[in-house]
C-alpha cells in the first residue's frame, strides 16, 4: 500500500521565490516574507471530506495546537485538498464556508430534555439521559414486542419505535445502527437515503 | 454511479436530466466541462428550469416536471426507428433476444397483464421469459430461456420494446412533455448521433439526481434511462453508464449499509414472515441462473449464503451457529412496508410511540410537514442527536402551536449534541462508490459527544436493563457481538475492520468477498466492502492520486466497492470477442496468451472466462445480461416503464386518460393526506430544488451561507407574475391541498409557460432550505414555513420515495 503525504508547504516555499521573481519582475522580498508568515504555516493539516454533497470533495482542516493530550486544537482554516482527484483543491460556496460550520456559536453544546407538557428545554446530565432513554426503549419494546404473528410464524419484531439516520453519518456509525437496531428487532429503520 | 466523477471527462455525449450539477455538484461538474473542452463532447440538458447547467449546455430542452418517461420513451422509439442502436451489444449483452411468454400484455390501456383492481397490485407471473425446454416455471425464471438472436420473433424483448414505445411518437412526446416536436427531434438526433451508422467508438453518459427519483414513478424513469443506455451500448464503458449524482456526502454509504427497512448490509434482503428458517430465506433470495442454453451466466448472487452467514457471524459472533440457523430468528421478519412515510403515518395513527433521529431533521425533510409534526405530538418519546437546533426537536413549539397546545403535548424530547464532520473519523462513500477515510481534526465542542458513543451508551443501557430485569426476547440483545476495545465508545477503525471481515480461525483480515464462507468460519459486516481493510492495511485510507491509464480511474486513491472496480460491468466495454469497443478508452480486455481478462480497471467479471463461452457481462443478474425487460418481481409497476401522470397533475394522461396515474403508487388515507386537483383551482405545477449556496436544512445556521442567500423565495415565470400582478420582491403565498407557504417572489425568465396537450401550464419552483429554526428564522426575518408543508404523501411503489417534484398549487399575492 502506498501512503502519500506530499509536502505542500515545501512546494510553496520552493515555488514562491523563484517563480514569482521571474514572472513578476519586481522585488519579491516583501511577497516572500508574506508567504513565510501565512497563518497556515504552523498548522497541523488533517485530511477530511466535505460533509455536503456526494462529490465528497477532499478538504484540509488546518489546526493550531499539536493534538497533545493537554492541548485543544483550534481550527484556523479549511481549504480544498489539491491531491483529491475529484475536486483537485476546488470547493463550492458551501465547502468554502466549512470553517464557519465547525466554529459556529449555534452549535448544541449540552444534552437537554423537553419534559412532557413543558414549554422549555432543560439541561440533563448525559448519564441521566442515557438511563431515561434506555428505559423508554425497554418499556416500548416490552410493551409491543411481537414474537409470533397471527399465523404462528416467528417474527420477533419491535414495531413501535423507529430509527432514522442522516446523510452525514459515517459508514461505521451506520453499521452500529444496523447492529443495535436490528438486534433489538426494530423494523422501522430508515434514512435520508429514502427521501 | 456505474462510473465516477472523473470518468465523465471520457464521454462524447451527456444527457443531464433530473439533476442540476452545475449548481448542486459544482466541483464534480468540472469533469463535464472537461469533456466539452477536451473531447468536444455535447451536453443536452432537460429540465423544467433554465438552470446554470442549462446555461453551459449545447442544447437546453424545457420539460414539464414529471414528464420524463414520455421524453425518454420517445428517445427509445427514435433510436429504434433510425436504427441508431448497438446491435452486437444488444443481442449479446442484453435480454433483447429473450422471448417473453404468451399471456404477457403491454399497457396500451394503461395496465399490464395481471392487475388486480381491488388490491391495486399486479400478479406478475405473466411477466416472465418463455422456457427454452418446454418446462413451465410459474413465478420463477426458467433455467433455459428461449431466444431469437435475429430479434425478429414477435414476442422477443426487442420487438416488445419496439411495440411498447411505438406509441411515444414525437407528437405524443410534445403533448405530454410540452417539448415542441421539432425540438424533441433535434435532441433525439443529437443524443443518438453517437450510434450513427452503428459505429461503436463513441459513448454517451446519462446523469441524473433526485429530479428523477422523487416521483410516484421515479424508479421507472431511471429504468428507462438504463434501457436506453443498454440499447445504445453505453453501459460498462469509460465515459458511459447511468450516473446518479447523490445529494449527500454519505447517502451512497447509507444505502450500501442498509439504513433502510427492506434490506440488510450489502443489499441482502430482509427476511420475510414466510422464511421459516435460514435455508428458506436463502433459497428465496438466491437467484438461479436463467439464460439461453448455449450461453453462460456467472450469477454472482448464487453466493448469497456466504454473505449472509458471514453477516450473522459479525452481528452475533459465537451465538450464530449452524445448529441455531446462524441466529436467523434474531432478525425481525417483515410482511409489509416500514418505509419513511409509513413511520410518520403509523405514528400519526398512534401506533409508533418512539423515534430516534440521528442527524436527520425529519420534520423538514419528509413530505407533508404538518402531518409529521402532528405525528410527533402523539409520540411518547423522541431522541434527536444533532449539531444545531432544528425543526424536529423543536416540533412542540412549531409556528401555529399555541402555549396551551404545547402544554397538551406529552412527548418527552431529548436533544443530544453530536459531533460535526471535522470532529469525526470514519468513511463516507461518494457518489462514485469510493470509500474515503477522513481523520478527526478537533474534538466535539462543549459537552457534545461522538455519535458512536451516544448510540453505544444507549444500547448498552438497554442491554443492562435486559440483563438485570429480563423482558421480551432478550437473546439477540444480550448476544449481540460487541467486543470493541472501548465498548462505550468503539473506535471506528475497529468497526471498519469488522465491516471488511476476517477469517475466524486465523484472525486475519480477508482479502475480498471471494474468501467468504457459509460454514461459519468467516465474519463480515458488509460483503460489498470486503477488501476495504485487508492484511495490507486500510485501503480506503490510500491517498495516491496517480492515474496511470489517464482514464480518471485513480486506482490507489481510497477504495471503490466492489473490489476497487471503478467502472461497473466493465466486461461490456469490449465486444463479444473481448476487444475494447474503443481502444483509446480501454478499461479491460481479453488476453489470449494469458487466458485471462486484464486491463486498467479491476475486472468486473469472471477473470478466466474466455469470450467463446459467452458469459454475460452483467454478473449480478441471473441472466448475465442487461435487463431491457425486467421479469417477474423486479418492479411493482411493470417490466417496461410506462408514462403516468404525477399524482397531482394539470392534465389527464394523453396515452390513456382513463388510467392517468401510476396504478400501484401508494397514497395515504389519514385526515392529513389531501390531494389537490385542477378542478379545485390547483392548476400550477410546483417543483422543489436546492441552491448552490445552501445545503438542505443545515446551512441556515451558517452565517456565510445565510449572507449569500438570506431568505426563501418562490421562482415565478414572468408571464404568470404579470397575470397575477406580482412584481419581484412582493410577498406571495403558495397553497397546496395540504398547506400554505409564504416567501418573496423571484420573477424570472428561467421558467417559461408550456403548452401541455393544448392547455397552457405554468410551473413554479421553491428552494427547500428554510424552516423555523435558523439564523434568519430565529431573528424573525422569514415566514418560518417549510417548503415540504406543501408536498404530498405519495410514494414510488419500488423505492418508496415521496413525490416532491411536480405537485399542484395555487399562487397569490400575500
Amino acid at each position: 500500500m502506498v501512503l502519500v503525504h506530499p509536502t505542500r508547504r515545501g512546494f510553496l516555499k520552493a515555488g514562491t521565490g523563484a517563480v514569482v521573481a521571474s514572472v513578476l519582475g519586481f522585488d519579491v522580498k516583501t511577497a516572500y516574507a508574506q508567504a513565510q508568515e501565512l497563518k497556515i504555516s504552523k498548522t497541523t493539516e488533517t485530511r477530511s471530506t466535505c460533509p455536503y454533497c456526494a462529490v465528497a470533495c477532499g478538504v484540509i482542516i488546518h489546526t493550531l495546537g499539536d493534538k497533545a493530550k493537554n492541548v485543544t486544537a483550534q481550527v484556523v482554516h479549511v481549504e480544498g485538498d489539491p491531491d483529491c482527484p475529484t475536486n483537485r483543491g476546488t470547493l463550492c460556496p458551501k465547502g468554502s464556508s466549512l470553517y464557519h460550520d465547525i466554529l459556529n456559536d449555534r452549535r448544541l453544546l449540552r444534552p437537554e430534555v423537553r419534559r412532557a407538557g413543558s414549554d422549555r428545554w432543560e439541561p440533563i446530565p448525559w448519564d441521566r439521559a442515557f438511563e431515561e432513554i434506555g428505559r423508554h426503549i425497554k418499556s416500548a419494546r416490552d410493551e409491543s414486542f411481537v414474537a409470533t404473528d397471527a399465523q404462528g410464524r416467528t417474527v420477533n419484531r419491535f414495531e413501535n419505535m423507529a430509527f432514522i439516520g442522516g446523510c452525514t453519518d459515517t459508514n461505521e456509525f451506520n453499521y452500529l445502527v444496523v447492529k443495535t437496531m436490528r438486534g433489538m428487532g426494530v423494523t422501522y429503520i430508515e434514512n435520508q437515503a429514502r427521501v | 454511479m456505474t462510473n465516477g466523477w472523473v470518468d465523465i471527462k471520457n464521454t462524447d455525449m451527456m444527457l443531464i436530466m433530473g439533476g442540476n450539477p452545475a449548481e448542486n455538484h459544482p466541483c464534480g461538474f468540472k469533469w463535464a466541462i472537461e469533456a466539452k473542452r477536451e473531447r468536444n463532447a455535447k451536453m443536452i440538458v432537460v429540465d423544467p428550469r433554465h438552470t446554470r447547467t442549462a446555461a453551459v449546455s449545447d442544447m437546453y430542452v424545457q420539460i414539464r416536471a414529471g414528464a420524463d418517461i414520455a421524453f425518454l420513451g420517445g428517445l427509445i422509439r427514435y433510436a429504434i426507428e433510425n436504427q441508431r442502436i448497438a446491435k452486437e451489444y444488444l443481442v449479446n449483452f442484453t435480454n433483447a433476444a429473450f422471448l417473453v411468454q404468451e399471456g404477457f400484455k403491454l399497457p396500451e390501456d394503461g395496465l399490464y397483464s395481471g392487475f388486480d383492481e381491488e388490491s391495486k397490485t399486479y400478479d406478475r407471473s405473466s411477466w416472465n421469459y418463455e422456457s427454452g425446454d418446454g418446462r413451465a416455471t410459474p413465478n420463477a425464471l426458467p433455467g433455459n430461456v428461449a431466444a431469437d438472436l435475429t430479434l425478429e420473433h414477435p414476442r422477443c424483448v426487442y420487438q416488445q420494446l419496439k411495440r411498447q414505445y411505438s406509441r411515444y411518437t414525437p407528437e405524443m412526446v410534445e403533448r405530454i412533455t410540452g417539448v415542441p416536436k421539432e425540438q424533441f427531434l433535434k435532441a433525439a438526433d443529437l443524443f443518438t448521433s453517437i450510434r450513427k451508422d452503428g459505429d461503436m467508438k463513441n459513448v454517451a453518459t446519462i446523469i441524473y439526481a433526485v429530479g428523477w427519483t422523487q416521483h410516484s414513478f421515479g424508479t421507472q424513469i431511471i429504468r428507462t434511462a438504463a434501457m436506453l443506455q443498454l440499447l445504445l451500448g453505453n453501459v460498462g464503458r469509460a465515459g458511459g453508464g447511468v450516473n446518479a449524482l447523490r445529494g449527500h456526502s454519505n447517502i451512497q454509504g447509507a444505502t450500501d449499509m442498509a439504513g433502510l427497512f427492506d434490506s440488510l448490509p450489502g443489499y441482502l434482503k430482509i427476511p420475510s414472515v414466510d422464511d421459516k428458517d435460514f435455508d428458506s430465506w436463502i433459497k428465496r433470495t438466491t437467484p438461479t441462473s436463467s439464460k439461453p442454453a448455449d450461453w453462460d451466466s456467472w450469477n454472482y448472487y448464487s453466493n448469497t449464503s456466504k454473505f449472509a452467514v458471514s453477516l450473522l457471524k459479525a452481528l452475533y459472533g459465537p451465538a450464530a451457529r449452524k445448529e441455531n440457523n446462524w441466529a436467523f430468528d434474531y432478525l425481525p421478519k417483515i410482511d409489509r412496508e416500514y418505509s419513511w412515510t409509513h413511520i410518520f403515518n403509523e405514528m400519526y395513527e398512534g401506533k409508533v410511540k418512539g423515534l430516534m433521529a440521528f442527524g436527520m431533521n425529519a420534520v423538514a425533510i419528509g413530505p407533508n410537514s404538518q402531518k409529521n409534526i402532528d405525528a410527533l405530538k402523539k409520540a411518547k418519546f423522541l431522541v434527536v442527536c444533532d449539531i444545531y437546533p432544528e425543526e424536529t426537536s423543536d416540533f412542540w413549539r412549531a409556528p401555529g402551536i399555541t402555549p396551551e397546545e404545547t402544554k397538551a403535548i406529552q412527548t418527552e424530547v431529548y436533544r443530544l449534541p453530536g459531533a460535526g464532520f471535522a470532529e469525526k473519523d470514519g468513511t463516507f462513500v461518494n457518489s462514485a462508490r469510493w470509500l474515503q477515510w477522513k481523520w478527526a481534526a478537533v474534538p466535539p465542542p462543549g459537552d457534545a459527544k461522538l455519535d458512536q458513543e451516544i448510540l453505544s451508551r444507549i444500547f448498552l443501557k438497554v442491554r443492562e436493563l435486559y440483563r438485570k430485569e429480563g423482558g421480551a426476547f432478550p437473546d439477540p440483545i444480550l448476544n449481540l457481538s460487541w467486543n470493541y476495545s472501548i465498548a462505550e465508545n468503539p473506535s471506528l477503525s475497529e468497526v471498519a475492520r469488522e465491516l471488511n471481515g476476517r477469517a475466524l480461525d486465523t484472525g486475519q483480515q480477508l482479502p475480498g468477498f471471494a474468501a467468504l464462507k457459509d460454514d461459519g468460519s468467516t465474519s463480515c459486516g458488509n460483503w460489498i466492502w470486503c477488501g476495504s481493510w485487508t492484511e495490507a492495511g486500510a485501503m480506503m485510507q490510500r491517498r495516491d492520486p496517480a492515474d496511470p491509464s489517464g482514464l480518471g480511474l485513480h486506482p490507489n486513491w481510497g477504495w471503490s466497492w466492489p473490489m476497487n472496480r471503478r467502472v461497473l460491468y466493465n466486461r461490456a466495454s469490449c465486444d463479444v470477442s473481448g476487444k475494447p469497443w474503443d481502444p483509446s478508452r480501454a478499461l479491460i480486455w481479453w488476453n489470449e496468451e494469458q487466458k485471462k481478462w486484464v486491463g486498467n480497471d479491476v475486472v468486473d467479471f469472471k477473470p478466466d472466462s474466455p469470450p467463446k463461452d459467452h458469459m454475460g457481462p452483467f454478473i449480478m443478474n441471473a441472466e448475465g445480461v442487461g435487463r431491457i425487460f425486467a421479469p417477474l418481481a423486479a418492479f411493482a409497476d411493470g417490466p417496461f416503464p410506462e408514462f403516468y401522470e404525477p399524482t397531482e397533475s394539470p392534465v389527464e394522461n394523453a396515452l390513456h386518460p382513463k388510467r392517468s396515474k401510476n396504478p400501484v403508487a401508494e397514497r395515504f388515507r389519514t385526515a392529513m393526506d389531501k390531494y389537490g386537483t385542477p378542478e379545485e383551482g390547483f392548476t400550477i405545477v410546483c417543483t422543489t430544488y436546492r441552491l448552490t449556496e445552501h445545503y438542505h436544512y443545515w446551512t441556515k445556521n451558517n452565517p456565510m451561507n445565510v449572507q449569500l442567500v438570506p431568505e426563501p423565495f418562490v421562482e415565478i415565470p414572468m408571464e404568470l407574475a404579470a397575470d397575477l400582478g406580482i412584481k419581484g420582491g412582493d410577498k406571495v403565498k403558495v397553497t397546496s391541498a395540504r398547506a400554505s407557504y409564504q416567501a418573496k417572489a423571484m420573477v424570472t425568465h428561467r421558467i417559461k409557460p408550456m403548452t401541455i396537450d393544448g392547455k397552457k401550464v405554468y410551473q413554479i419552483g421553491i428552494p427547500i432550505h428554510y424552516g423555523y429554526r435558523g439564523i434568519q428564522e430565529d431573528a424573525g426575518r422569514t415566514a418560518r414555513s417549510l417548503t415540504n408543508s406543501l408536498t404530498p404523501t405519495v410514494t414510488d411503489p419500488n423505492a418508496h420515495t415521496p413525490e416532491f417534484k411536480g405537485f399542484l398549487v395555487k399562487l397569490e399575492k400575500a
